[in-house]
């Protein structure tokens, strides 16, 4: 008597994207599946639907996930920056990594006073950053040139001044940890909204 | 040493070169001089063995809107007696010898005094601006500073 092979067993084949990536926290579920479509596929020893994303959902998440931001302190919002990064605000949960050089970084944040001689090089360091990018402007002296605004004569009064776009504002002097932390937020809805494909509306 | 003992010292060694003693209920008390001899002055000093005063705490220069002050504060750490040094400039093309050959800590001071106030130090190693930028017109803490309308396209 001989026996036909053993029947190999099959992993179950994952029905939803978002059973393999945890799913945005703050997606409704019915946006996700309004977002989603089924495709046939095989894979090992069985067929079955899988369900994809579509591309800008995903891509969008993947951007406000990991905004890398260039590690840009010039006066003492610097200083709660990094009081932002340490362990008691931890920027890291947002996947926002602190990055020395503008080639690896998505996010300007620009900290503090910038003066006309730094104007110059804020602007390069911008330009060297690749698309796409984002600015966050943090705490009085960036936005408006806060208490340097009246008799300056080196103190750049907004870095709107020299810079094509700013997306968020956070104001204070200094801000705390919670507004950084308040700013990428907003800054990551606002990634959320933007469309790469098709129709930019 | 207090003020006047220095002062008298000073008068002793140089003459008609130091003019005065500014003493006041300010602290240090100024010793003025002729900015011609500013270097010997300082050398002198800085090398007394009464004196020693081995630092220059700050040099800063003074806009009295008919004429300029350079005030030189010096400090011993070794005697701990300190003394304020002021020479007095003509308003226009203000000049005094430098004193980096003697403290190498008065080469960012007298950068700084040049940047803002326009003082020239004659000699200076290092002749250059050190806050603004390199082609910035003006020095802005002088009294009769005109603010610019736009640095590089950036309006002031």
């Amino acid at each position: 008597m001989s026996q036909g092979p053993a029947k190999r067993k099959t992993k179950p084949i994952k029905s939803n994207i978002f059973d393999v990536v945890p799913a945005p926290a703050e997606l409704p579920k019915n946006v996700i599946q309004k977002n989603i479509e089924r495709v046939r596929g095989t894979c090992q020893g069985g067929e079955g639907f899988v369900e994809v994303g579509v591309a800008d959902l995903f891509i969008n998440w993947c951007r406000k996930s990991s905004l890398w931001y260039l590690f840009y302190a010039t006066a003492c919002c610097g200083i709660e920056l990094m009081q932002g990064g340490a362990s008691k605000y931890d920027f890291d949960r947002f996947g926002a990594v602190f990055r020395a050089t503008p080639r690896q970084a998505d996010l300007l944040l620009v900290c503090g006073t910038i003066s006309h001689k730094m104007a110059e090089r804020v602007q390069r360091l911008y330009h060297q950053m690749a698309e796409p990018k984002w600015v966050i402007a943090i705490g009085a002296c960036t936005i408006t040139g806060g208490p340097f605004y009246k008799d300056s004569y080196c103190v750049v009064k907004g870095v709107d001044l020299i810079l094509p776009k700013v997306d968020v504002y956070v104001p204070g002097c200094p801000p705390r940890p919670e507004a950084f932390i308040d700013g990428i937020m907003n800054l990551q809805k606002l990634i959320m909204q933007t469309k790469n494909f098709g129709n930019k509306a | 040493m207090d003020a006047q003992a220095i002062f008298e010292k000073l008068k002793g060694k140089f003459g008609a070169a130091v003019v005065e003693l500014q003493s006041g209920s300010f602290n240090p008390n100024f010793v003025v001089v002729d900015p011609r001899s500013i270097r010997e002055i300082c050398r002198f000093l800085k090398e007394d063995p009464e004196l020693r005063f081995g630092s220059v705490m700050c040099i800063s220069g003074v806009d009295y809107k008919d004429r300029f002050a350079v005030a030189y504060h010096l400090n011993s750490m070794e005697l701990g007696h300190s003394i304020g040094i002021k020479a007095h400039l003509p308003h226009d093309n203000p000049s005094i010898p430098s004193v980096d050959p003697v403290w190498k800590a008065a080469i960012y001071q007298e950068r700084e005094t040049y940047d803002l106030v326009g003082i020239v130090f004659e000699g200076s190693c290092d002749p250059n601006r050190i806050l603004l930028p390199d082609d910035w017109e003006g020095h802005p803490l002088r009294k009769d500073y005109q603010y610019p309308e736009h640095y590089h396209g950036i309006k002031i």
